[in-house]
């Protein structure tokens, strides 16, 4: 075995300091009757060299190789190659939960960084060392905003990422929570009036994305009106970070549920990818998650430990503000490296590079197609409706190597024929024009 | 003072805050030209265009490598030795796991890709599944969970929509005193109160105080097993006929599994449920706080309500995700789960094998029980029941000298090893929770053993030497009680902290 670093002698000897005759002695708390006294049906061990084939086969097929107009909450933006470079440092990646803080300075230093970079970013006073990923940082919002608020409905916009929403209802259907949809409007911003009228002294808090599952920027500064003039909070869910690179952060917000994925992370079929919450410092012990804060030793020199740790469940137990244990700390460090690299200017120029080749495929597909919500202003993502289904037309695309938008029938039949496109920094225009020839006028 | 056999400094830089590097027009980027037209921002965006973006650094290259490569070696990591923090499962990190994890076809895969190019990830997803359940016993899995705790949200979420489908809930779970606090905090956020079920003296479920407190008001125990003792509980079959007789469900904590895998097997001691934690028991990497991954594994009557979507087989072979599933608990997250975690597991289980597999429990147990011999005696063991993959002392003895177990474990740092964990489990006071795991080899094991008689013995002579640890560390204790009660949360620029 390549991993286990003991000899049969060092066992025997082991065997013997303890007392016992054999390795079966050690399992004798199991009752016979359980004891497994066959092999465990799992592939033959493999060599390293047959690992490695085994999962470069299962890769070859993949879209690794083809130009993707797929965006819908997960992004392929340019991962610099220092991310995985420092990533990789064992003392990094084979580290735990830094809990003994004079040996764990390098990861709560880097997440006291990304904390504070978070910030700046979201215009939140604090923000937590990560959760999960966007979709749960959404329901853990929603029931902070529910403690806060003492009230216990949310109203949530339908141009929320609908796996988000799906995340929300599992998430709160036992804590006596109404959740009401609300629809959009012509422009594909979530229908104020609809909002304004949902809202009631029962809610805790308004949930809406920006920019929405359609990509296109919602109106923060009036949301947060609506729901503050009844008492409740506003949640902004943002699920392409990238775009705080050139939108007005959601200042007005009360609590941010941010999908940082976008900042280096690889799309990896859906994951590991890093959540966050941020929000004002007057909520932050409403705040699930953990939290990295700065003090000194006893020699007054800087450092950083975990804090504010009795909102956890590890001291709370049942009474904790989440159930939150192991977060995306790894994750966060890629991103605190991606957004170390970009910038206070970098990420603005990466920002308006998306802009400019979405802006450039929504002009091109609108010659043969019809864009949906012109009304409004979006960052990288656009609704296309075409004259045909746009399986059919994706199927047709894939021949060229392309793999097409997000078809949106499943989550929203009343649009008929249409599908999500986005277009990163990564899309080349050659791509986006060999697109456009395909679509049927 | 002898000095410690392992531990010696080397030189460590200093580093600040990656702000206090930044100067404007400094930048480690550079962009393509831009192949399309270029647009005016402003015009675009209008009144939600942004132009500053506050304090966010701006830096080179090599200022990153360097800052982020020192901050590096100021960790501690499985890689840097032995890390034996309890019931957290600390084993080595192979690096083909990495590898494989960050090959292009599976790295770069988008979730909402095309299923026809989805095949070898939902195949990898498949393997994975058919492994962990042939491991466990058990009859059905969902990969989705992102942790350990976001497991035990989904298998207590299925309990109930698995009891309401019967027309009761029911109102109560029950949890062991000496469970993780992730227990309690989820059977809560289910809508259960939690009802605490005593330890016996040898730190097991309390059988007969168990049969007293079963009735039908109760939906599931939380079990874990090995316990958090490291205690293997012998009655497991009888607690599971408890549960079933009353029509109650036995829900498992995986998070000692390093402990069984090989030897015996929850779904054939009548387990319903269980989370399995990837990163304890299948090592993937911790990362410092995570990414992890919770996959929960069922029996039959359970599987209507495992989240949707699950991994289908088609009659051609092919695969593809189910949606239809009516009965489903929903969707617990985004997507299919930490996939990249999938590929490591299953990357750790290839390179095991079935013999492999048996060997590294058993290896994981004898070193726990070598630690045990060794260090019984000079360390108070409140238990002395019989014990698997971990051994809790407690710092009784010690603790007489005016050292407790977090000094201790401050003092081992010198010694040049990570502590143990020391808040756990909360039925011993003052515990000292060692796991060493299957990755030691008996040279490391042994210069463990002898810094811990050593600073037994320190304890003995001068405890101050303890009280004052670490002293080879960058940073000396910590003040955490400053930290929680003034939070310094971020950073900000000396000019406006003067301004405020």
């Amino acid at each position: 075995m390549r991993y286990l670093p003991k000899s049969p002698s060092d066992r025997e000897a082991m065997l013997r300091e303890i007392g016992a005759r054999s390795i079966d002695d050690l399992f004798s708390q199991i009752p016979t009757e359980y004891r497994l006294s066959r092999d465990l049906k799992v592939p033959r061990q493999m060599a390293e060299s047959e690992i490695v084939e085994y999962f470069r086969e299962r890769g070859a097929g993949t879209a690794a190789d083809h130009a993707s107009f797929l965006g819908a909450g997960v992004y392929e933006h340019y991962r610099p190659l220092v991310i995985e470079a420092l990533a990789s440092r064992g003392e990094f990646f084979t580290a735990y939960t830094p809990y003994q803080a004079e040996i764990a300075q390098g990861t709560l230093q880097s997440i006291f960084e990304f904390q504070t970079m978070i910030c700046e970013l979201t215009g939140m006073e604090v923000a937590n060392a990560s959760m999960y990923d966007g979709s749960t940082a959404v329901p853990e919002a929603a029931m902070m905003a529910a403690r806060i608020t003492g009230r216990h409905a949310a109203v949530v916009a339908r141009t929320v990422h609908p796996e988000y929403r799906e995340v929300l209802a599992t998430y709160v259907q036992h804590e006596g929570m109404k959740v009401t949809e609300v629809g959009y409007g012509e422009n594909g911003r979530v229908d104020m009036a609809a909002v304004d009228k949902a809202v009631t002294e029962q809610t805790a808090c308004v949930i809406l994305q920006s920019p929405n599952f359609f990509g296109t920027i919602e109106d923060v500064a009036a949301m947060a009106e609506v729901g503050h003039r009844k008492g409740a909070l506003l949640v902004v869910v943002v699920a392409e970070a990238v775009s705080l690179g050139i939108v007005r952060p959601p200042a007005e917000a009360d609590i941010v549920a941010m999908e940082a994925q976008s900042f280096g992370v690889p799309p990896g079929f859906g994951g590991p990818f890093c959540g966050v919450l941020a929000t004002r410092e007057k909520y932050v012990r409403q705040m699930p998650g953990r939290l990295v804060g700065e003090t000194r030793d006893r020699h007054g020199r800087r450092g950083f430990c975990l804090t504010l740790s009795t909102r956890e469940q590890h001291i709370r137990r049942e009474k904790a503000t989440s159930n939150i244990c192991t977060n995306q700390a790894l994750v966060a460090l890629m991103a605190t490296i991606f957004l170390s690299v970009y910038g206070r200017e970098g990420l603005k120029e990466l920002a308006r590079h998306n802009l400019a080749k979405a802006a450039y495929a929504a002009g091109e597909l609108r010659k043969k197609a019809k864009v949906l919500f012109d009304g409004a202003p979006r960052f990288h993502e656009f609704v296309v409706q075409t004259q045909e289904d746009p399986h059919e037309l994706n199927r047709r695309l894939l021949e060229k190597k392309i793999v097409g938008g997000f078809p949106l029938k499943k989550f929203y039949p009343e649009l008929g024929n249409a599908s999500l496109w986005c277009c990163t920094e990564q899309m080349k225009r050659e791509s986006i024009d060999a697109a456009v020839a395909a679509v049927r006028a | 003072m002898s000095g410690p056999r392992k531990a010696t400094t080397h030189v460590n830089q200093n580093e600040g805050l990656i702000f206090e590097k930044s100067s404007p027009g400094k930048a480690a980027w550079k962009l393509p030209p831009l192949d399309v037209p270029a647009v005016d921002a402003e015009k675009i965006l209008g009144a939600v265009a942004r132009s500053d973006l506050g304090n966010m650094p701006e830096v080179s290259e090599i200022e990153i490598i360097r800052h982020f490569t020192r901050l590096s070696t100021w960790n501690y990591g499985v890689d840097t030795g032995l890390y034996p923090l309890g019931s957290c499962t600390m084993k080595y990190n192979a690096r083909v796991n990495e590898v494989v994890a960050r090959l292009r076809g599976l790295a770069e895969a988008h979730p909402y890709q095309p299923q026809r190019l989805s095949q070898g990830a939902l195949q990898i997803m498949k393997a994975l599944a058919d492994c962990l359940l042939e491991i466990t016993g058990m009859d059905a899995i969902t990969l989705q969970p992102a942790a350990g705790a976001h497991g035990e949200l989904t298998g207590i979420l299925m309990v109930r929509a698995f009891l309401e489908a019967q027309g009761n809930p029911r109102k109560k779970v029950l949890i062991p005193d000496s469970a993780h606090g992730t227990n309690p905090a989820t059977a809560a956020i289910c809508g259960y109160v939690v009802e605490n079920l005593k330890s016996n003296a040898a730190g097991r479920v309390d059988v007969g105080a168990l049969e007293r407190q079963m009735n039908e008001d109760v939906a599931a125990l939380m079990l874990t097993n090995p316990n958090t003792l490291g205690v293997f509980e012998e009655e497991i079959h009888k607690i599971a006929d408890i549960l079933h007789a009353k029509g109650g469900l036995l829900y498992v904590d995986g998070a000692n599994l390093n402990a069984l895998v090989g030897k015996t097997r929850p779904g054939d001691f009548n387990v319903d449920v269980m989370h399995l934690n990837l990163h304890k028991t299948f090592s993937t990497p911790h990362g410092g706080g995570g990414p992890g991954s919770g996959p929960v594994a069922c029996k039959r009557r359970l599987e209507p309500f495992l989240p949707l979507p699950v991994v289908m087989e088609n009659p051609d072979g092919s695969l593809e995700f189910d949606y239809d599933r009516p009965k489903s608990i929903g969707r617990v997250r985004a997507f299919y789960g930490n996939f990249g975690m999938h590929v490591r597991a299953l990357a750790y289980i290839l390179a095991n094998g079935p013999d492999g597999l048996r060997q590294t429990t058993e290896d994981a147990v004898l070193n726990a029980n070598y630690i045990r011999k060794k260090l019984e005696g000079v360390y108070e063991l409140p238990y002395k029941t019989p014990t698997m993959h971990e051994v809790v002392f407690s710092d009784k003895k010690q603790a007489a000298k005016g050292v407790k177990t977090g000094d201790i474990a401050k003092r081992l740092i010198d010694y040049g090893f990570h502590p143990y964990t020391t808040s756990f489990p909360l039925i011993v006071p003052g515990a000292l929770m060692i796991e060493p795991t299957e990755s030691e080899s008996k040279e490391e094991l042994d210069l463990f053993i002898e810094a811990m008689r050593a600073i037994a013995e320190e304890a003995e002579r001068e405890p101050q030497v303890i009280l004052d640890a670490p002293h080879t560390t960058r940073v000396s204790r910590l003040d955490e009680v400053q930290a929680a009660r003034k939070p310094v949360l971020r950073w900000r620029p000396p000019m406006r902290e003067a301004a405020d």
